[in-house]
């Protein structure tokens, strides 16, 4: 496999081809729709299918980075760079690592899965909704894979539109307030991080043309901010990611905008756009603010907050009515344990963390995936509308079953591998918190557990349940690959561990190191910490 | 797959040992997806559009389940019920033939080192290594004999059992994939992969309970045993962290090694162990964590008897062995885990003396039975809490398939009466055994076993443990311990005489069960005594096979005083490579050896006890005034409070479920989410913002005069706020 993917270059061209592959999808729905686009029904079914097409090829293509990845190596690989915007020192620069490889891959496996998904149930104004689905697939990428600050805000922002509108056109009752609650929560964190990344353009300019520079490397190589400036620039970009994960208390956007989503929208949301905060604090966040992520102060607030959302997140989940809604609130649960491998920073800890953001990306988008067939069915999302359909489609519910175990991290499938990591590793430096964070696992048996009761068992005393199909062929096609995930990921998850370690223990060691040397400088300054 | 080729093993059958556990998860492969074919169809392709073509509602849907107290059977022949029922017991049986194979290849060999395979590296991260690894050694060899051949009785039972259900193929692959689990725990060679099986383990117990899921009590019941369960996980998690933070691995074999490094009776090792023990308490189901197991009863009583009996219920005490080299270095937790066993064996069986149903009285003794095992291990008398282990799992697993039995037979009278009676409920039988005489004598041999009667099996494990805490109240390291104050030597004595007391209440509850059940006059109708016959030779064949075992156990392990039966201390020698230095531990370096005066005393205690349990039931009990529970009278006074278990169960509802659900939606979810955080915060800026917007709004009047006025006023301000400076 490796000497086929040296023979054709692969890593001269993949990652602009990633980023490129969905943009042409995106205009052939659109070519396809021709001047009937915005109401015709008539003919969805080809846009549907070249949509579909598209992403898989983009899946298929990208699978080679699994064998072209080199395990061991902690720098880019498969990098490219152009200059992009000259007089503003803007490089069109990508490139993958073992933090990113993974991500890339969940979004490429994801985005097929979620167009399935939503197959049927988007009727309207289709070829404006796949269109939006495949640029927002380019942005998700470009967030991962860029190596230029400036070039990671613009997709950053490129990610944040399209799923606007996907949640506020082609969302349920309350998608208005429930897109605008997204879009502004959103870019009132995103805009501050827009100052600090101008901040540390104009920092790192050339000192001979004043040009800019907004090189990810060089300013990682830098460094020299006084410890004051850079807590400042650190609370931007912690603003912007503590928002996206969501941290507790900057959750409350995450319910509405994840319930009120279409089918696809949900999935992606939870599945990948949930990780851009996680991953931008791997990225950005700590290697380029040692001193003030590392600050005994602020760590200690982090990963409060982070075991705050753990509990409260699990807790209000349960309370939930709405099946979605438990779901979407199970995910501030499940990120807490992100935020506290990442913080606590051991090597496990952030594997861990790593390897949490996967797993729940494959289960709660299973999840949403599955909330969006039983919608299908009986246009509802509440559990108390259902009960017993164990019995009538026991092909779901052994899809459901499975999925929740895998989302409550029973040992043996995904969930687990990431969740005892980053409790094991957090141990080691915070065992009062990896401990109390620990009783977590407990409320998730509670809310997931009680709601597929009350979905699955009891008696059959509904009788609009009495018909509804089981799952058709489209939909156990494409559950069978999250559940192949689920497994593997379980059952053997050290191949994507290796890929992930060398840039993990690069992260761990760059920010304790660094933390530390800016320790010694803030306390040689007058009135520092 | 890496070998470790230096062991004797390496080359023997025992190489194969990955196929014990592999082989009942090619069961559940195979019935899990007959269960799949057999019941239902592919939908359509537009889910929504799906309803009027959706021809018929699947098998299961048509069955009216009419259920009598907890058991129901439905009438249907499931589709390729015949394959299940060879492949559900037959991959049983092969992995019980190859477990003896091993057995056989390891008793000719130097086992001082456990056989370890490497499979694949499961995490490998950083300084952490966990290996997909199994290990073979004594103790995981007596454990994977009593899950294989239990295991194997138990699923031929269930084909008779479970014949008239629809479930037929799901049954048979939960219980496959329950052994599958259960042997990853003992096989384990670190401790994830035994939290693989300890998890696992609880998931096919939450599947089985709430089987017949129709009935919302039963799936409640399995919710509540897992919940339960993971609370003590939690406890296995950060005793975990705990270690590896410490001792740096999570290899059974490095942490012996670490462990002995470890400062004796320190708080470390101390704290581990309570945490393990946690753990214990939940899946062994001990106080506090003991309440879901009788609600688990909602089970199929194969499953009883299975896994809340000889099997599952049983990790905790494996557990604790496998751990020995901790646990013998904290006399603290080993006290505590001996007090809380005796504690739970005398509560639980008083409770088990006011239960009506069954099942019931055999989950309360289960729990207490348990309880001896604990008192045992905690007392470091590790082979005699595996002895204790090895009988209870014969003779429970009896009177579990035994009561099954009678409850089918009742299922069966009922419905041809049409009646909808308890059949689970005592007061309604009477008399079973005219109808049922080959499951009346191997339940009365099991009963005489659990009361401790000699030479049935249990009266030799239970003396062995009392024995044991006897011996070690007078001369161990516990003895001298502080536990709560307290002198380890008085501890000991207190939980030797709750050890006593708590046998008496089982002979007489086991009694008492036997005679309301097979004795007396019968108080069903006569047409429903005409419908009660013996069960089928695929129930009653099992049946035998354990009374047979429930009678010969003991002579795993005689005493040496009772050396004129056979040979002695067989499990003694055979553990002796697994536990034998942490039980030196405990008694200081000496193998202890109680006079044989003592010995001869303690055992006539023992019996004396026994025999006058079940005096006092025989002569105060009387089947003959029973009536049927419709006309019972209800309980007063303490008969009452024992009858409703102590009202632990409301007591833990009111003090912690009701509360933690109230804080989360009142406070948590309606106060603080929705109320400060949304409304005040997020919705309240944006009023804020509005409120701004409307203001400047208002400002724009259009008209040159006033904004001239506000220039004016405004450079006035700016102008001194500078001169003010």
């Amino acid at each position: 496999m490796t000497d086929f993917l040296n023979g054709i270059h692969y890593n001269s061209w993949i990652l602009p081809a990633l980023l490129i592959i969905p943009l042409v999808g995106a205009l052939l729905v659109w070519a396809q729709g021709g001047a009937h686009r915005d109401d015709a029904d008539a003919n969805a079914e080809p846009a549907r299918h070249i949509a579909v097409w598209t992403l898989i090829i983009e899946f298929v293509v990208s699978c080679g980075l699994w064998w072209s990845f080199v395990p061991g190596v902690a720098g880019w690989q498969a990098g490219v760079d152009y200059a992009w915007i000259p007089s503003w020192g803007a490089r069109f620069s990508l490139g993958v690592d073992g933090i990113s490889l993974m991500l890339v891959l969940l979004t490429t496996l994801t985005m097929p899965l979620a167009v399935l998904g939503g197959w049927t149930a988007v009727k309207t104004r289709v070829h404006a909704y796949l269109a939006f689905l495949l640029i927002l697939t380019s942005g998700m990428l470009g967030v991962f894979l860029a190596r230029d600050l400036l070039l990671f805000y613009v997709m950053w922002e490129v990610m944040l539109i399209p799923m606007y509108f996907i949640i506020g056109i082609w969302g349920g009752q309350r998608r208005v307030y429930a897109s605008l609650k997204f879009f502004i929560y959103t870019m009132v964190g995103s805009l501050l991080m827009l100052v600090a990344i101008i901040y540390l353009g104009i920092h790192n300019r050339d000192a001979l043309t004043g040009i800019p520079n907004f090189s990810y490397d060089a300013m990682l190589a830098s460094g020299a901010l006084t410890p004051v400036t850079a807590l400042w620039l650190f609370g931007a970009f912690f603003l912007a990611f503590a928002i996206k994960v969501p941290v507790f208390p900057f959750h409350t956007w995450l319910p509405d905008a994840h319930t009120e989503a279409p089918t696809a929208g949900s999935v992606i949301l939870a599945g990948i756009m949930l990780k851009m905060g996680t991953f931008g604090f791997l990225r950005f966040a700590l290697p380029l603010f040692p001193g003030s992520a590392m600050n005994p102060t602020v760590r200690a607030i982090i990963l409060t907050l982070a075991v705050i959302g753990i509990i409260y997140g699990a807790l209000v989940a349960m309370v939930q009515p709405d099946f979605k809604k438990l779901v979407a609130y199970s995910s501030v649960s499940h990120l807490g344990f992100v935020m506290l491998g990442i913080f606590a920073l051991t090597v496990q800890s952030v594997q861990g963390a790593m390897l949490v953001m996967i797993n729940h990306g494959i289960s709660t988008g299973a999840l949403f995936l599955l909330i969006g067939m039983m919608y299908e069915r009986r246009h509802t999302r509440m559990l108390a509308d259902y009960g017993g359909i164990a019995r009538v489609v026991p092909m779901f519910a052994a899809a459901l079953t499975l999925v929740s175990f895998s989302s409550i991290g029973l040992p043996g499938l995904n969930g687990f591998v990431g969740e005892f990591l980053v409790l094991l590793g957090a141990f080691r430096t915070y065992p009062i918190f990896a401990a109390i964070a620990t009783t977590g696992v407990i409320f998730a048996a509670c809310y997931l557990l009680w709601a597929i009761q009350r979905i699955l068992f009891g008696k059959l005393d509904k009788p609009q349940n009495e018909h509804m199909p089981d799952l058709n062929w489209r939909e156990i096609g494409l559950l069978v690959p999250l559940f192949a995930c689920i497994i593997w990921l379980g059952v053997y998850p050290a191949p994507v561990l290796r890929r992930m370690e060398a840039s993990a223990e690069k992260v761990v060691r760059t920010v304790q190191t660094n933390a530390a040397l800016s320790e010694s400088q803030t306390a040689a300054l007058p009135g520092g910490e | 797959m890496a070998l470790s080729s230096s062991h004797p093993l390496a080359g023997t059958i025992a190489a194969w040992m990955w196929l014990l556990p592999v082989l009942p998860l090619l069961g559940f492969f195979i019935n899990g997806a007959l269960s799949i074919l057999g019941s239902s169809h592919v939908g359509p392709s537009d889910p929504d559009m799906g309803h009027d073509d959706h021809d018929a509602s699947p098998a299961a849907s048509d069955q009216a389940s009419h259920s009598h107290g907890g058991d129901s059977h439905a009438q249907a022949v499931p589709r390729f019920r015949a394959l299940t029922a060879i492949i559900g017991p037959g991959v049983l049986i092969l992995s019980f033939l190859l477990a003896a194979s091993i057995f056989l290849a390891m008793r000719g060999v130097d086992m001082s080192a456990p056989f370890i395979q490497r499979y694949w590296s499961w995490m490998p991260v950083g300084d952490l290594r966990i290996d997909m690894a199994f290990q073979l050694d004594q103790l995981s060899m007596v454990m994977v004999l009593i899950i294989t051949g239990v295991g194997a009785l138990i699923h031929i039972f269930s084909v008779g059992y479970m014949s008239d259900d629809p479930g037929f193929a799901r049954f048979f692959a939960y219980l496959n994939l329950f052994v599958f689990f259960m042997l990853m725990l003992v096989l384990g060679a670190n401790y994830p992969i035994l939290f693989v099986g300890w998890e696992g383990v609880g998931l096919c117990s939450y599947l089985l309970i709430g089987f017949w899921f129709t009935d919302n009590a039963n799936a409640s019941a399995g919710l509540k045993a897992f919940i339960v369960n993971r609370i003590g996980d939690v406890g296995v998690l950060i005793a975990m962290f705990m270690i590896f933070a410490n001792l740096g691995t999570l290899d059974f074999t490095g942490v012996a090694a670490g462990a002995a490094g470890l400062p004796f009776g320190g708080a470390l090792v101390t704290t581990i162990c309570l945490f393990l023990f946690l753990g214990c308490t939940g899946k062994s189901a001990q106080l506090p964590l003991y309440v879901w197991l009788p609600d688990a009863m909602a089970g199929p009583t194969p499953v009883s008897a299975l896994i809340h009996a000889a099997t599952m219920v049983t990790a905790g005490v494996y557990l604790i062995v496998r751990s020995s080299f901790l646990f013998a270095m904290s006399p603290i937790a080993s006290i505590t885990v001996a007090v809380v066993g005796a504690v739970t064996a005398l509560f639980a069986a008083t409770i088990a003396m006011k239960q009506w149903d069954i099942k019931k009285v055999l989950a309360y003794s289960t729990i207490s039975q348990l309880g001896y095992m604990f008192v045992g291990v905690g007392v470091g008398a590790y082979t005699a809490g595996i002895f204790h282990l090895a009988t209870h799992a014969f003779f429970k697993a009896l009177l579990f398939l035994g009561a099954g039995s009678v409850i089918h037979v009742m299922h069966a009278a009922y419905h041809h009466s049409g009646s909808h009676d308890d059949a689970q409920d005592m007061r309604n039988m009477g008399g079973m055994r005219k109808a049922m005489p080959i499951t009346w004598i191997v339940m009365w041999i099991a009963t005489l076993a659990i009361s401790g009667i000699p030479p049935f099996a249990g009266f030799f494990s239970k003396d062995s443990i009392l024995g044991s805490v006897y011996e070690h109240a007078g001369d161990s390291v516990l003895t001298n311990a502080t536990w709560l104050g307290m002198s380890g030597h008085t501890v000991l004595l207190a939980v030797y005489v709750i050890g006593l007391a708590g046998a008496f209440l089982t002979a007489i509850y086991m009694t008492r069960l036997m005679l309301y059940t097979f004795h007396g006059p019968s108080r069903a109708t006569a047409d429903e005594q005409r419908h009660m016959h013996e069960a089928p030779w695929l129930m009653t064949g099992p049946l035998v096979v354990l009374g047979a075992l429930s009678l010969a156990g003991g002579w795993l392990n005689l005493p040496s005083i009772m050396s004129f039966l056979g040979p002695v201390g067989g499990l003694d020698h055979w553990l002796e490579p697994v536990v034998g230095a942490a039980t030196r531990t405990v008694t200081n370096g000496v193998a202890l050896e109680a006079s044989h005066s003592t010995e001869a005393a303690l055992i006539g205690a023992a019996i004396v006890i026994a025999v006058l349990g079940i005096a006092v039931a025989v002569l105060a009990l009387k089947p003959a005034s029973l009536v049927p529970k419709a006309q019972s009278p209800a309980e007063h006074g303490f008969e009452k409070v024992l009858a409703n278990k102590y009202y632990v169960d409301e007591a833990y509802d009111d003090a912690i479920v009701r509360p933690v659900y109230g804080l989360s939606k009142n406070v948590f979810w309606r106060g603080l989410d929705a109320g400060i955080i949304d409304n005040l915060f997020v919705n309240g800026s944006a009023a804020l913002a509005r409120g701004l917007g409307w203001i400047g709004a208002r400002i724009q009047t259009g008209s040159t005069g006033v904004y001239a006025w506000a220039i004016v006023v405004g450079a006035i301000v700016v102008l001194s706020a500078f001169s003010f400076r």
